[in-house]
């Protein structure tokens, strides 16, 4: 159906496909896995024409193709479904459906008709969807339909899913599985692309897989097993094996109390959590993304709007909850944010302006009557204590951090919060689109963090990450502690059933 | 977008970087200023006259001494105080379209200041009867400061109000800006005609304000000026707002907050910085500069308010902040520059056949356009290998 | 009062009002696309000169018309290149224009017609005629055709012209799509541009449309600055209207009743005190409407999400 040769793709100086090769078989449902940022969105959308290749050559029914613009793509039958849905919210299912291939005439849109053909196709794939209805007022699982229909309506006959199950909840994703078989089964082509394992194994015909932009396996999903595609998508196990010693705990730094907190359409994000984190030990949180995990971090950093947050928040005995974002880090709380280009770094400012993001206002970055003038000797000490104890490269101070590499802007915002220096210490992602030696050094940074007393709150979508960095582990679903483990003796198997709402 | 691999190539050394950012930052404007020139000689050419005639009289007379030099520099200063008040805006992310609301209210209010606690009596010349009464007669040490203090107060307080609509209810600086300009300049006009116009004049201005109040014109103080070029201590003022923004902006934490913001909202509440007091102290502060036209025109120059004066100082302090990167610096010599164009507007409507003063107008236009377009050079640029070499 | 609310009132209100339709319904195909724009004062002064001068060479107010529109496209289309080919920011280039159009008529109305910034008076059988003009003979003479221009009529069918066109047809989905969600419209296979080119031209050859009224319609030449700030209220209509075609419409017939209303009651009608009624508190009502709506006090006035944000992706 669709083949991908040699495709090369690089995004400024970050080489995001490297002579990619997969070829999908027409009628098999074709997984594509990898962890996050293994090459596989990228490939997927230089496929549709959302991205044009630097090098390579698109092959489609065995021909080949030109696609530069996603039109091209529908043209040539190719439908695509993004993780971040493609619909516009304030008009509706229909509208959406038919838009950029409208039935009527170039004078009149003719909805009704389109009404019609859209019930057609969603009862013949089951899909359930109200072509009147606007988008708003749908759920997630029922947009990600309309988003299946838009593609089919286009008479797309390859699908692309990136990361369709992301945002169900496991009955959703039954159901949606039954719906991509059904389609198989009407002719219909689709590639998935996930970077979880179970589901490649219960829903694909053939397996890619890819890791760091390339293509490092190619298989047939009967003749493998999760073991193999989780060595091959890794490829690091070695690495993620930390040494640590025995934890200290002591006494009881962050204690949280029936937390809630609402979201920007009022739904509980986290629902009634209550835990407790002591000094000198790590407790890391795993969860499918999206299960609330952003949002418990922001509100212990301060950074959620009072209105949407109740229940307590305590930390070293006092209630925080009502304390802004400045205040607690004066407390002695430290964040190294999810996502360091949008919260954690003013991208445009010099490495030394960075270095005192949230401390700006104390010394040593300021000087004088009031502390009103920044302190430049101040602030040039500390960015070089941050850019030598965080190895921080190329050690200029002066340079914009937009120009350093992903693993030495989260080591500079690693040295920035880890010098407060901190009691608690919240972490998301910490090695998101990290390189592997970065991401090393950035475990044992914070397992000596722990090991000198400090309270650790551990975040991350690497399963592998928490379960290796962690003393006690808590698994949330839906926004709530469904468990909490021993990662010494837990398996991910155990895991991964209470992370989509099991039961282990 | 994955694992990134990459060696370093910024072994260049402090100097040299920096050398590099300064040659990127006067190249774009430098030749958005050529292409807008280029521009406008062809439409000079089209409507009939010399292009080189025509700039040669716009640039030539403003360096002559006295008088070029002296009105170039008195025509700079509400462009250097309007061109500061929007850069301020601009590096907190906010758009000003509003100085030219908020130095008409501020200068209205100034000569409000100098009139009703300078002791002004407003009488009607053929009855005298009397139609304003003054509230005070302050001596001028105290009026002079107040009326300065005033300027400045009541421009941060009209700046502040889109500052505070959007920090609060999230509605857009740019429109409310525009409405508020509108809305300043019925106010003002309402007052001077209904309140403090001396009944029977024709123009339609406010009484003079009291003699206390004047501030000092150079020529008192700089031999060989003469007294009749309006260049005042207001100018004084702009060098000085210049240097003090400088520093506010780049070496106090407040700057550092209002930068931070304008880069990365989100990063800079992560910071523990507050958003909305920072949009609204930001767009204060943008309106009290802009308000600090209203001492070079009342209280440096007309000694009275009179309406509709701005020439579209507010307007043209967006070419100057943008000219000027937004840069204290930059604003200085954009705002000089504009002033010579100002300046020059006399001699050519006098000498071409043809071309009217408004060419500085469409050159000031021009300016902007090329300024804010400035990627269609990029192109070009990266073609003859300059891009990468400056780039940083 | 009685001598305020007269049947003249109604006509001077749809008078005043025509023009601000005009470039608001301009604005309105931009800013549905996802362009701000600031510049419709610029574009209105553009149609006015041109209007004005071209009638006066071809004594034909049709042709001055069609000149007008024309202008207005070319000029927003130096917008549309500036915004959307190289990104610049709209209000900016928005500004640069309306300071543009504040010199380039006087400058070049010096070289056409040896003055200082207005064309010559146009004779009245040149200007754009009323709507009697259209009527058969034994049509009587009722005042709505003989107060009422051909172009408030021709601004009414553009506003449901423009209903149509913005809710059933293929071009008003996509243009609305790209104006809420380029990335969406674009992963639909709709050209993000190619709508956002369309929607500023148009915008410039309605606003266009509307100056020309101003200079050949409502007046009979082209003075310096003669929108006087008409391209910014119909910028404020279009808010208050939310963007929407009829209350957009709605919104400037309600401030050309306030703008009609203070020239009526100029020395009719007077404050207890005896004063004039300060015409400015009149004027400012379509300013001071608009921060109210736009703070939500009356109704959610919700913007395109899109609007004043380019569309950039990663190739």
């Amino acid at each position: 159906m669709i083949e991908l040769r040699n495709i090369t793709k690089r995004f400024g100086e970050v080489l995001a496909n490297d002579g990619v090769n997969i070829k999908v078989t027409p009628g098999t449902i074709h997984a594509i896995v990898g962890e996050n940022g293994a090459g596989k969105s990228t490939a997927m959308r230089i496929a549709y024409g959302f991205y044009t290749a630097d090098s390579g050559e698109i092959l489609v029914n065995d021909r080949k193709c030109e696609i530069r613009t996603p039109h091209d793509a529908i043209a040539q039958g190719i439908g695509m479904v993004h993780q971040h849905f493609m619909l516009i919210e304030p008009i509706t299912v229909a509208e959406n459906i038919v838009l950029g291939a409208e039935p009527g005439s170039a004078f009149s849109l003719d909805l009704k008709q389109a009404a019609i053909e859209i019930r057609k196709l969603s009862d013949e794939f089951k899909l359930a969807v109200d072509p009147n209805a606007t988008i708003d007022t749908l759920s997630v699982g029922q947009q990600q339909r309309v988003e299946l229909l838009k593609a089919l309506y286009r008479r797309a006959q390859l699908l692309i899913l990136d990361e369709p199950t992301a945002v169900l909840t496991p009955q959703e994703v039954e159901e949606f599985f039954t719906i991509l078989r059904g389609m198989r089964e009407q002719g219909k082509t689709i590639v998935i692309i996930t970077h979880k394992l179970s589901e490649v194994l219960a829903i694909s015909d053939n397996v890619t897989v890819m890791r760091d932009g390339r293509v490092v396996g190619d298989l047939k999903t009967k003749e493998t097993n999760a073991a193999e595609l989780a060595r091959l998508m890794v490829g690091r196990e070695v690495l993620l094996r930390v040494e640590k010693p025995e934890a200290k705990t002591g006494a009881v730094v962050l204690g949280v109390q029936n937390l809630s907190i609402a979201g920007r359409d009022k739904s509980a994000r986290v629902d009634k959590m209550s835990f407790e984190v002591r000094a000198g030990e790590i407790v890391g949180v795993a969860g499918v993304e999206g299960n609330g995990q952003t949002e418990l971090i922001e509100a212990l950093a301060g950074l959620i709007p009072g209105s949407h947050v109740s229940g307590s928040i305590a930390f070293e005995g006092k209630d925080i909850t009502r304390l802004d974002a400045r205040k607690r880090k004066e407390l002695g709380i430290a964040h190294v944010p999810e996502d360091r280009h949008r919260r954690g770094l003013l991208l445009d400012f010099s490495l030394a302006e960075n270095t005192i993001l949230g401390v700006h206002y104390r010394k040593p970055a300021v000087t004088g009557v009031g502390s009103i003038m920044l302190d430049q000797a101040g602030i040039q000490s500390r960015a070089a204590q941050v850019i030598r104890d965080f190895d921080v490269r190329p050690p200029n101070p002066e340079l914009p951090v937009r120009s350093l590499s992903g693993g030495n802007q989260q080591k500079l915002i690693i040295g920035r919060e880890f010098g407060l220096p901190p009691k608690l210490l919240l972490v998301s992602q910490p090695t998101r689109g990290v390189d592997i030696g970065a991401i090393e050094f950035i475990h044992r940074k914070i397992v000596a963090m722990r090991d000198a007393g400090c309270a650790v709150l551990l975040v991350s979508a690497e399963l592998e990450e928490v379960t290796a960095l962690s003393d006690r582990l808590l698994v949330i679903h839906n926004g709530k502690i469904v468990g909490e483990v021993d990662p010494k003796v837990v398996t991910n198997e155990e895991i991964g059933l209470m992370m989509t709402g099991g039961h282990a | 977008m994955g694992r990134t691999r990459r060696n370093y190539k910024h072994a260049a050394p402090n100097g040299a970087l920096k050398r590099m950012k300064l040659l990127r930052e006067l190249l774009f404007p430098l030749i958005a200023v050529i292409c807008a020139f280029i521009v406008g000689g062809i439409v000079v050419l089209l409507i009939g006259d010399s292009p080189f005639e025509t700039y040669r009289l716009l640039i030539g007379s403003a360096f002559s001494w006295p008088d070029g030099i002296g009105y170039t520099l008195f025509y700079a200063t509400p462009l250097i105080f309007t061109g500061l008040a929007v850069a301020v805006a601009f590096r907190c992310g906010l758009l000003n379209i509003g100085a030219e609301g908020q130095l008409y209210i501020a200068a209205f209010a100034t000569a409000w200041v100098g009139i009703k606690l300078g002791g002004v009596i407003i009488k009607n010349p053929v009855t005298g009867q009397i139609v304003n009464s003054p509230i005070a007669h302050l001596p001028g040490v105290i009026l002079l400061p107040l009326c300065c203090l005033v300027a400045v107060g009541v421009g941060a307080i009209w700046g502040a109000i889109p500052g505070l609509l959007k920090a609060k209810f999230g509605s857009h600086e740019v429109i409310n800006t525009i409405m508020l300009n509108f809305i300043a300049v019925a106010l003002v006009s309402y007052f001077t005609q209904y309140h403090y116009k001396i009944p029977g004049d024709a123009i339609l201005q406010s009484a003079p304000i009291s003699s206390g109040a004047h501030i000092a014109r150079l020529g008192k103080i700089i031999p060989g000026l003469p007294q009749r070029i309006p260049l005042n201590l207001a100018f004084v003022f702009a060098i000085i707002a210049c240097i003090l923004v400088y520093i506010f902006l780049w070496k106090t934490k407040w700057g550092y907050e209002i930068r931070a913001t304008g880069q990365n909202p989100s990063a800079a509440e992560y910071g523990g910085i507050s958003i909305r007091k920072q949009i609204i102290l930001a767009m204060a502060i943008s309106g009290g500069l802009a308000g600090m036209v209203g001492i070079n025109e009342v209280l440096g120059y007309r000694y009275r308010y009179y309406d509709g004066f701005s020439d579209n100082y507010g307007f043209t302090g967006i070419a100057v902040a943008l000219l000027g990167r937004n840069h204290p610096a930059g604003v200085f010599v954009a705002a000089l520059l504009f002033a010579v164009l100002q300046r020059g507007g006399v001699p050519v409507d006098a000498f071409t056949q043809h071309v009217s003063k408004d060419i500085v107008q469409i050159l000031q236009a021009l300016v902007i356009l090329f300024v804010a377009a400035e990627a269609m050079f990029r192109g070009p640029l990266k073609k003859f290998g300059f891009m990468r070499s400056a780039k940083v | 009062m009685r001598q305020i609310f007269t049947i003249s009132l109604l006509f001077s209100t749809i008078r005043l009002a025509t023009p601000l339709v005009l470039a608001a319904l301009g604005g309105l195909y931009s800013e549905r696309s996802g362009v701000i724009n600031i510049a419709l004062e610029g574009l209105m002064l553009a149609g006015a000169f041109t209007a004005a001068s071209i009638t006066f060479y071809a004594h034909s107010p049709f042709v001055g018309v069609s000149a007008a529109m024309l202008a207005g496209a070319l000029v927003a289309y130096l917008i549309a290149l500036a915004c959307i080919r190289f990104k610049a920011n709209q209000v900016v280039t928005g500004t640069a224009i309306n300071i543009l159009f504040l010199g380039l008529p006087a400058v070049l109305s010096g070289a056409l017609f040896l003055s200082s910034g207005s064309t010559p008076q146009i004779p009245k059988e040149n200007l754009l005629p009323a709507l009697y003009k259209f009527m058969p003979s034994f049509v009587p003479h009722w005042r709505i055709l003989t107060d009422v221009s051909v172009m408030s009529l021709l601004a009414l069918v553009i506003v449901l012209v423009t209903r149509y066109v913005l809710y059933r047809t293929p071009f008003g989905l996509r243009l609305r799509a790209v104006g809420e969600n380029p990335e969406a419209a674009d992963a639909a296979g709709v050209s993000v541009n190619r709508f956002r080119y369309a929607g500023v031209i148009l915008s410039g050859a309605l606003a266009g449309i509307g100056g020309a009224y101003l200079s050949i319609g409502q007046s009979s030449l082209f003075t310096r600055n003669m929108t006087a700030g008409r391209g910014f209220i119909a910028l404020a209509a279009l808010i208050f209207g939310k963007w929407r075609p009829v209350q957009t419409m709605l919104a400037c017939l309600l401030f050309g009743f306030a703008d009609a209303l203070t020239i009526q009651m100029q020395g009719v009608a007077k404050l207890p005190s005896g004063e004039d009624i300060p015409v400015q508190f009149v004027q400012m009502i379509p300013y001071i409407v608009t921060i109210v709506v736009l703070a939500g006090f009356i109704g959610q006035s919700r913007a395109p999400r899109a609007l004043g944000i380019p569309y950039e992706k990663e190739r």
